[in-house]
């Protein structure tokens, strides 16, 4: 049997010296033959640490896991895949993230030499193995040599975590990973040096400031701003200088929810009176401005004042792809600034600053004063929207929040899932106190179902190291995509409770269908058809259980899910994974 | 899953209106005793059985698309004429799949609803 002589080192080898180079901490990965050169130098080379291999399920999970640990942590991860199967499992996942504007790095393993290939190699052998997914992926190579791949390596890295951010696919050659390289072969790992985020020219800013500065009524409607921690320090500040609303769209944790003023809560009515909105990095502006009526002969129509003066800061102006159509309608605005806003806030903070007047701070104190007792009224509504069917089962959503809010609010958590995509049925967001980064990390960006659970373990990975206490407001249609992720939190002993939001049916496309059948004036009680998932009843704490997980459940009765919740968090305490199951009502 | 209609959405949370797109009505507890009679229990059956709870939630205190509509919250008129001709977002409800009598159960159930304890009772919503 060939064996690697003592004056040879395996091209693998090389590649994880320059994934090594770049600082990922691990590789999440479905194993898969046409990578298998690179994993066992993961195991054996590298020694299993910086990267760690993270043993996954399904490519779906991860690539979902892989987004929710960038939201957490702000640095990428690398998945590795099969160039065929393992991208076709992982595509709609690589979609969300693509949409989200969130970097992951996916190594695909391919065979090229038709030669030499294996039977199931040619199953797993592709010419273009990117072409599936270059619609919704910034940058890809298939290197032919290990100085090639390095390079590619290394841009990959900083083209993808460079505004806007976006995943990248790196395809590595079987060959490549597993023939034998002579030690002294001259192989250089290239030096990474992160290009700076493009902020907005200079004219532009300034006269963005103007308009702010001018405006009686601003709205700033941040949306994928924050980047990092230091994105919401610079949003706060501006607001503060300006005592302008902040209309927080909940991509990114922008701004803190419960700041007075965070109009968040009221951003329908921050929005109508506004005379100057500036949307930072809104991933839909327009849908910021106008409203579609979805009836059967569809209508739009503008929600802000039809002189309000709009300005946007988007790296979306620097970024456009053709196909997939997440670019949205086109917003007449009076200022675009194409840049990173995060980059150019705080050249903004400067020309507002320099631009106030003793009168203008007179202005902006009262317009403050006013937003904050607006901001508080809106708090005080949600509190007592709550308070309506507290006692009623199934457990109303309002209800399951407010009891786990209650048992983390003293301690430092995250919430690392929550699909409720707008404010109004976001009970985190409405009663729950945001004021960090990562305790609240976003959407899955493109709609994709299946994104929650696995994001969920994949943030609570990076919440790991930091002790913060992960939670997941769990959906179940999106936990039966691919359940197999709860087996991956129980095996590398994540701590996170999730805790179901267990509505039986997929509720929201009930909704679609109920309209369908009012539109059509037939069938009216036919609506949920095809979207329930009931009849049996799916019991999520065994589904939980069988994978090594402790779990309680179902729960119907609000009475006692707060000890339910008490037991759960406890376990999670000690740093392994709990699950609750909640039935509750519809959203 | 997200709509983008951000403005629209969040309004409901401080307004009480039918849909996120139509005018809040005004509250108007003596409009409910004005209603015609209607079945309390076959209100709740239609409830659920004709998609009402998808938007409204399961006690109509307000869900995903919907606003809270009840108990004691919307007149009967306005409650009946908005079904038949919506001005938002909600779907209509013609006479051909939904009657008059069928509409005042429904009422009838929503307004039946139990109130709410009081919010300074509940540890749960501390500020």
């Amino acid at each position: 049997m060939q064996v690697l002589g003592d004056n040879e080192r395996a091209g693998s080898d090389f590649m994880l010296d320059v994934f090594k180079s770049l600082g990922f901490e691990y590789f999440f990965a479905n194993p898969g033959s046409s990578f298998r050169g690179l994993h066992e130098s993961v195991i054996n080379h590298g020694g299993n640490k910086s990267p760690e291999l993270i043993t996954c399920c399904h490519e779906e999970s991860s690539v979902a896991m892989a987004h929710g640990y960038f939201k957490a942590e702000g640095k990428p991860i690398a998945v590795m895949a099969h160039g065929t199967v393992g991208l076709q499992h992982a595509s709609m996942a690589i979609y969300n993230a693509w949409c989200d504007r969130v970097p992951v790095y996916v190594i695909l393993g391919n065979h090229a030499d038709a030669a030499i290939r294996r039977g199931a190699e040619w199953y797993h052998g592709v010419q273009d193995a990117a072409a599936m997914v270059r619609d919704y992926t910034k940058w890809d190579d298939f290197p032919w040599s290990l100085t090639h791949f390095a390079e590619s390596a290394v841009r990959a890295y900083q083209v993808a975590m460079t505004p806007p951010m976006a995943p990248v696919v790196m395809v590595l050659d079987g060959g490549l990973q597993e023939h034998p390289i002579p030690k002294d072969e001259p192989l250089r790992v290239p030096r990474l040096t992160m290009p700076a985020a493009p902020a907005g020219e200079r004219g532009a800013v300034d006269e963005a400031a103007r308009m702010l500065v001018a405006a009686n009524a601003p709205v700033l409607v941040a949306d994928r701003l924050a980047r990092t921690a230091n994105g919401m320090t610079l949003l706060v500040e501006l607001a503060e200088l300006l005592q302008a609303g902040v209309i927080d769209e909940g991509s990114r944790m922008n701004f803190p929810s419960r700041h007075p003023l965070n109009q968040t809560q009221r951003a329908r009515a921050a929005g109508a009176e506004a005379d100057l909105i500036v949307g930072l990095e809104s991933a839909d502006f327009w849908g910021t401005v106008n409203a579609v009526r979805d009836q059967l002969h569809r209508s739009t129509r503008r929600l802000a004042k039809p002189d309000a003066r709009l300005i946007t800061i988007s790296t979306g102006d620097l970024y456009i792809r053709a196909n997939y159509q997440d670019f949205r309608r086109l917003q007449d605005v009076d200022l675009a600034i194409a840049a990173d806003p995060e980059a150019t806030l705080p050249a903004l903070i400067d020309a507002v600053r320099r631009l106030i007047t003793g009168d203008r701070q007179r202005v902006f104190e009262e317009r403050g004063a006013k937003l904050a007792q607006a901001s508080r009224a809106a708090a005080e509504a949600n509190r007592i929207a709550a308070t309506y069917a507290w006692d009623s089962s199934p457990v109303s959503v309002a209800r399951l929040c407010a009891e786990v809010w209650a048992q983390i609010r003293d301690q430092d958590w995250s919430l690392v899932s929550s699909y409720y995509s707008n404010d109004q049925t976001n009970w985190p967001r409405r009663l729950w106190n945001f004021d960090k980064r990562h305790q609240w990390l976003g959407h899955a960006g493109g709609g994709g179902i299946g994104y929650g659970a696995p994001a969920s373990v994949g943030a609570a990975l990076a919440n790991k190291k930091h002790g913060r206490l992960s939670v997941a407001i769990q959906t179940d249609g999106d936990m039966m995509y691919a359940p197999g992720v709860l087996w991956t939190a129980a095996h590398h002993q994540i701590p996170l409770l999730s805790v179901m939001n267990n509505n039986r049916q997929y509720h929201q496309e009930a909704m679609h269908v109920q309209r369908m059948c009012n539109a059509r004036n037939r069938g009216i009680d036919r609506g949920e058809i095809g979207s329930r998932l009931s009849e049996p009843n799916i019991d999520y704490a065994k589904l939980a259980q069988s994978m090594g997980i402790y779990a309680e459940g179902p729960i119907s009765n609000p009475r006692d899910l707060a000890p339910a919740l008490s037991r759960a968090i406890a376990v999670v305490k000690k740093g392994e994974p709990a699950l609750v199951d909640v039935v509750t009502q519809v959203r | 899953m997200r709509t983008g209609l951000l403005f629209a959405a969040v309004a409901l949370v401080a307004g009480v209106s039918m849909h996120a797109q139509s005018a809040p009505p005004k509250p108007a507890a003596p409009a409910v005793a004005a209603a015609p009679a209607g079945k309390v229990e076959n209100g709740g059956v239609l409830y659920k059985k004709i998609g009402c709870y998808q938007c409204h939630a399961n006690e109509a205190q307000g869900g995903l698309s919907g606003p809270r509509i009840g108990p004691g919250l919307v007149p009967y008129a306005r409650f009946s004429q908005y079904l038949r001709r919506p001005t938002g977002e909600m779907p209509p409800y013609t006479t051909k799949v939904l009657s008059d009598q069928e509409i005042a159960d429904i009422y009838a159930w929503v307004n039946a609803r139990s109130k709410p304890p009081a919010v300074d009772s509940l540890p749960q919503l501390a500020r």
